[in-house]
């Protein structure tokens, strides 16, 4: 089966004369119907993967290499209007602030009817009637009276069910989510990932999960895809890579979790912190915080495959011990 | 207390230095560039206005009322020549402008720059202290702006009587609130950020916490307002001295200037009012595209 | 089980509200029935909470639940409008002025956001050195040694202490405002959310900073959080607050072995776990209500699966379930089955 998209080495830049690599050499696959969670740190470059696949990053930040291979089309090569007709129909985004998708000054109506008509020739009344099923869907109680209110009448969580809503509309075969359940109080967040994860089983919707949240992953993705410092470190199913992560980094991310850790000793840390995009060390990005780097590491290791997964590291770690 | 020191960070990268990135942002406008110069050519012409022009105009033993209203490239009898011409007194217009510059100037910096010291204060003290200080203030502040600038500075120069002291006073008079406000907006905001409840809670003398910590963090805004209030200032000083009630005959100010000529500009003798119009249009400019970028460049978004 | 030593501090009957006072205009507007009443939010209600010294409370809640506001009471940066903190066994607003001065200077309050927690135009060396030169603290001719001691103790490089905090990290940052805090000497730190705006692997260094100088200084903490992983790890006390009610408290094991409270079990049953394979999330049901217009009775009722009658009608009080683990609900009067 092919997959419905397919990032091969994906590099996305920015800076108007430098050419920041923000993402380098990116490549992944997602199949309809399947969570994909990608995983990292601030400025690891999650976040622009994302936007590099809508097609929404702002100028300066540009794509510079690769493909992306959207049911066999690849978007990087779409122009703006081609992009648009895609985006928001076949494939939607929802962003950790639900107020990038609202506009505070019009009704929730009437952005969902608009939506709706944007990408489908139907009367107000369908388009009202399908905006109406959708917030029932995404557990709005009472949505023909919530589709006249504003969004800053609603909860924090509630405008996060609508963006959601929003972006379930047409039915899109592939959702980016970035970080969206951050902002939200526990339970609040495990009421949108429940959710989610009913309404992407029931429509086969393919789901790219955009966190540095590993615990939410674990239990929502099928496959996980490590970012650090633009690159991808480690990809492969959950079980494997959090089960048994080969590389440092994702070993270090997932034992520094309390929760992993025992009482009363102190946690087991990563020492020193992420470097800057412009001055990352020549060869391994994660060697300077590394216990395991040697001399080797000096050069820039390839994503190495094993089975199902790859990791991007010359001296691959041992199982944990738990 | 003996504690063995930690192991230590590695080091971070330095980024470029707030002044430093707002210095090239701020180059970035061709604008503001030729604003930025023409203005420092402005105030060099203005600060040595006694030695560059060619004649006192207001020693009235160098003037000579035969010379009264010659066109531009006139000479004199001594050999002088009027590159801008002359008035109805025989003054040369180019020595003229560059004294009356340096009134006009002096007034403009001198009102902006109290009214800013006195404004802020206030603004700081009606938003640290609140309560009935506030509102008593903003309410004052209200009534201030709630009168044309003009009119206000009108008002208080039939009571305060002409010259050029006179005119700062009222412009200070009439300029100051609109520092309180915006001033006053900014620091409410500032005020509730986590700095200023830290500094609280290490029991820092208020003083401290409304100069040290609350004063520099709302500065900006009162810098690019201060420019723009220089323009307006000149302006206003213009206008006032046009209409005879700003400085007096012997202390020369742009306003000064285009009023005398005024009388003539019907007759043919344009550059009476002509030349020192353009000086101060020139000067207005020049400190409002200054101003404009520097409003851009200390929007704190942009920080 | 008891300790009878007096607490370090204690918060006893504290309840606050918010909401402006009406001002002249506004007082005629409600006289002529032309304005509604401003809403008061009680943020917190009623809610005692005791510190021993040495000891780390961890106090767990969702946002908008007082959590926040508690710690600032508590750490003395806003009053409360009902009820008394006790600092050493004494009322603190009985305090003279100059002991008043030294409780202040002893707790220290570390914030949520390390970068609107400096301010923007001081350099390292001066926000660090500001309040103990201001108090007396420095010896003569020692600032710069006293100033690289706190901040090498917080982990950040003195070397850097010329540079302005827009040219560090979030976790340095936090090493700043950590050392600021240690240089006044306190005795006791509340931290408001201090590791939440920090990225994982960062977290886990600050983390063992907190843990690491409560062994060298002998402090105490009050750790408000909303993340119950950190709070499991790094407490001996928790408290549960519920829409500014402190709902449950007990010590850490109790709490995620023998949690009593409804809300708690939710909530605990809520934490992520890193976990190998696929779950379904299940949640709660509803939302936070308002604080502006809490429920009646129980704040929980509306959202508790085990609701009856007089959770509708009677605010429980705080019992105790377990030596030194106290529950706020009535199904612990309920005969045992």
């Amino acid at each position: 089966m092919s997959a419905l998209l397919e990032v091969r080495n994906l590099a996305t830049e920015f800076g108007a004369k430098l050419g920041l690599r923000a993402v380098n050499d990116v490549s992944f696959r997602l199949e309809r119907g399947k969570v994909l969670g990608l995983v990292g740190e601030s400025g690891s470059g999650k976040s622009v993967t994302g936007f590099s696949i809508m097609g929404l990053l702002d100028r300066p930040g540009r794509v510079v290499d690769g493909q992306i291979l959207f049911d066999g089309t690849d978007l990087a090569t779409l122009s703006d209007a081609e992009m648009r007709r895609l985006r928001g129909k076949r494939i939607a985004m929802v962003f950790q602030d639900p107020m990038m998708t609202l506009n505070p000054v019009l009704t929730v109506g009437t952005q969902m009817i608009e939506a709706v008509r944007a990408h489908d020739p139907v009367s107000k009344d369908v388009a009202r009637q399908r905006s109406r099923d959708a917030l029932g869907l995404v557990g709005i109680p009472s949505p023909d009276e919530r589709l006249s209110a504003y969004p800053h009448e609603f909860s924090g969580g509630m405008r996060q069910r609508v963006a959601i809503a929003i972006a379930l509309l047409h039915h899109p075969d592939l959702i980016i989510a970035d970080e969206p359940t951050t902002a939200l109080d526990v339970t609040i967040q495990s009421q949108i990932i429940s959710e989610f994860q009913k309404l992407a089983e029931q429509s086969n919707t393919a789901v790219i999960w955009i966190t540095h949240d590993l615990a939410i992953v674990s239990r929502l993705a099928d496959d996980i895809a490590v970012m650090y410092a633009g690159r991808l470190v480690e990809t492969g199913s959950v079980e494997e890579v959090l089960g048994d992560p080969r590389h440092p980094y994702t070993r270090g991310l997932i034992m520094s979790v309390p929760s992993q850790n025992h009482r009363g000793e102190p946690l087991r840390q990563i020492p020193g912190m992420t470097p800057a995009i412009n001055r990352l060390p020549p060869g391994c990005s994660f060697r300077t915080r590394c216990e395991q780097a040697t001399d080797a590491c000096a050069a820039m290791p390839d994503l190495m495959s094993e089975g199902s997964r790859a990791f991007r590291c010359f001296h691959p770690v041992a199982r944990i011990d738990a | 207390m003996t504690i063995a020191p930690l192991p230590v960070m590695p080091e971070a990268p330095p980024e470029p230095g707030r002044l430093r990135r707002q210095l090239q942002e701020f180059s970035r406008s061709p604008g503001a560039v030729t604003g930025l110069a023409v203005l420092i050519i402005i105030i060099v012409l203005a600060v040595f206005a006694s030695v560059i022009s060619p004649q006192d105009p207001y020693d009235l033993t160098q003037l000579d009322i035969l010379d009264g209203r010659l066109p531009p490239g006139s000479e004199s009898f001594s050999g002088l020549v009027y590159h801008l011409g002359t008035d109805s007194q025989g003054r040369d217009i180019l020595s003229g402008i560059l004294y009356g510059l340096r009134t006009s100037l002096t007034v403009g910096i001198l009102s902006a720059f109290a009214a800013a010291i006195i404004g802020t204060t206030v603004g700081l003290i009606a938003a640290y202290i609140g309560g009935r200080t506030e509102n008593a203030l903003m309410r004052l502040v209200d009534l201030q702006l709630s009168f044309p600038t003009i009119l206000m500075a009108l008002m208080m120069l039939a009571i305060l009587g002409k010259g050029v002291l006179n005119v700062v006073i009222a412009l200070i008079i009439a300029e100051w609130a609109t520092y309180a406000r915006t001033v006053r907006a900014t620091a409410l905001v500032e005020r509730e950020k986590e700095y200023i409840e830290a500094a609280r809670s290490f029991r820092l003398p208020g003083w401290r916490i409304l100069f040290r910590h609350l004063l520099p963090n709302c500065l900006a805004p009162v810098i690019v307002i201060a420019t723009m209030q220089v323009a307006r200032a000149i302006g206003l000083e213009a206008t006032l001295s046009f209409l005879g009630l700003g400085a007096s005959v012997t202390e020369p100010s742009l306003g000064m200037l285009i009023s005398n000529g005024y009388q003539y500009l019907l007759t043919g003798l344009y550059w009476i009012s002509f030349f020192p119009g353009i000086a101060l249009l020139v000067t207005i400019v020049s400190i409002n595209l200054v101003g404009d970028r520097l409003r851009d460049v200390l929007n704190p978004r942009n920080t | 089980m008891r300790d009878l030593t007096p607490p370090l501090i204690e918060a006893r009957g504290i309840s606050r509200r918010f909401g402006s006072k009406p001002d002249l205009a506004a007082k005629i507007a409600l006289r002529l029935g032309l304005a509604k009443p401003q809403p008061i939010v009680h943020a917190i209600d009623n809610v005692s909470l005791s510190i021993r010294r040495g000891e780390v409370v961890g106090l767990v809640g969702e946002s908008g639940c007082g959590k926040s506001t508690l710690g600032r009471v508590i750490a003395g940066i806003i009053p409360p409008s009902e009820g008394q903190v006790i600092w050493q066994g004494r009322d603190r607003e009985s305090l003279n002025p100059k002991e008043r001065h030294a409780a202040a200077l002893a707790t220290q309050m570390i914030f949520q956001n390390p970068m609107a927690a400096l301010n923007p135009r001081m350099s390292i060396e001066d926000i660090v050195s500001e309040a103990p030169r201001t108090h007396g603290l420095v010896p003569k001719g020692g600032r710069q040694d006293y100033v690289d001691r706190y901040l090498r103790l917080a982990g950040f490089d003195p070397t850097m202490k010329g540079r302005y905090p827009h040219q560090f990290s979030g976790g340095q940052r936090q090493r700043v405002n950590i050392a600021r805090a240690l240089a006044v000497q306190p005795d006791f730190l509340v931290c408001d959310e201090s590791v939440a705006a920090l990225d994982v692997s960062i977290q886990a260094q600050v983390i063992n900073l907190f843990m690491e100088l409560r062994e060298r200084l002998d402090l105490t903490y009050l750790f408000v959080s909303h993340d119950l992983g950190v709070v499991e790890h790094i407490s001996d006390r928790v408290a549960i607050m519920y829409l500014g009610r402190i709902v449950e408290e007990a010590p850490v094991e109790e709490v995620f072995l023998r949690s009593n409270h409804p809300y708690t079990q939710a909530l605990l049953a809520e934490v992520p776990r890193i976990e190998l394979t696929k779950r379904r999330f299940k949640a709660v049901e509803g939302e936070l209500p308002s604080p502006l217009n809490p429920p009646n009775g129980c704040h929980f009722h509306p959202r508790c699966p085990f609701a009856m009658d007089r959770c509708r009608i009677e605010v429980p009080l705080k019992r105790e379930v377990a030596p030194g683990h106290l529950s706020a609900c009535h199904l612990n009067d309920q005969p045992t089955v």
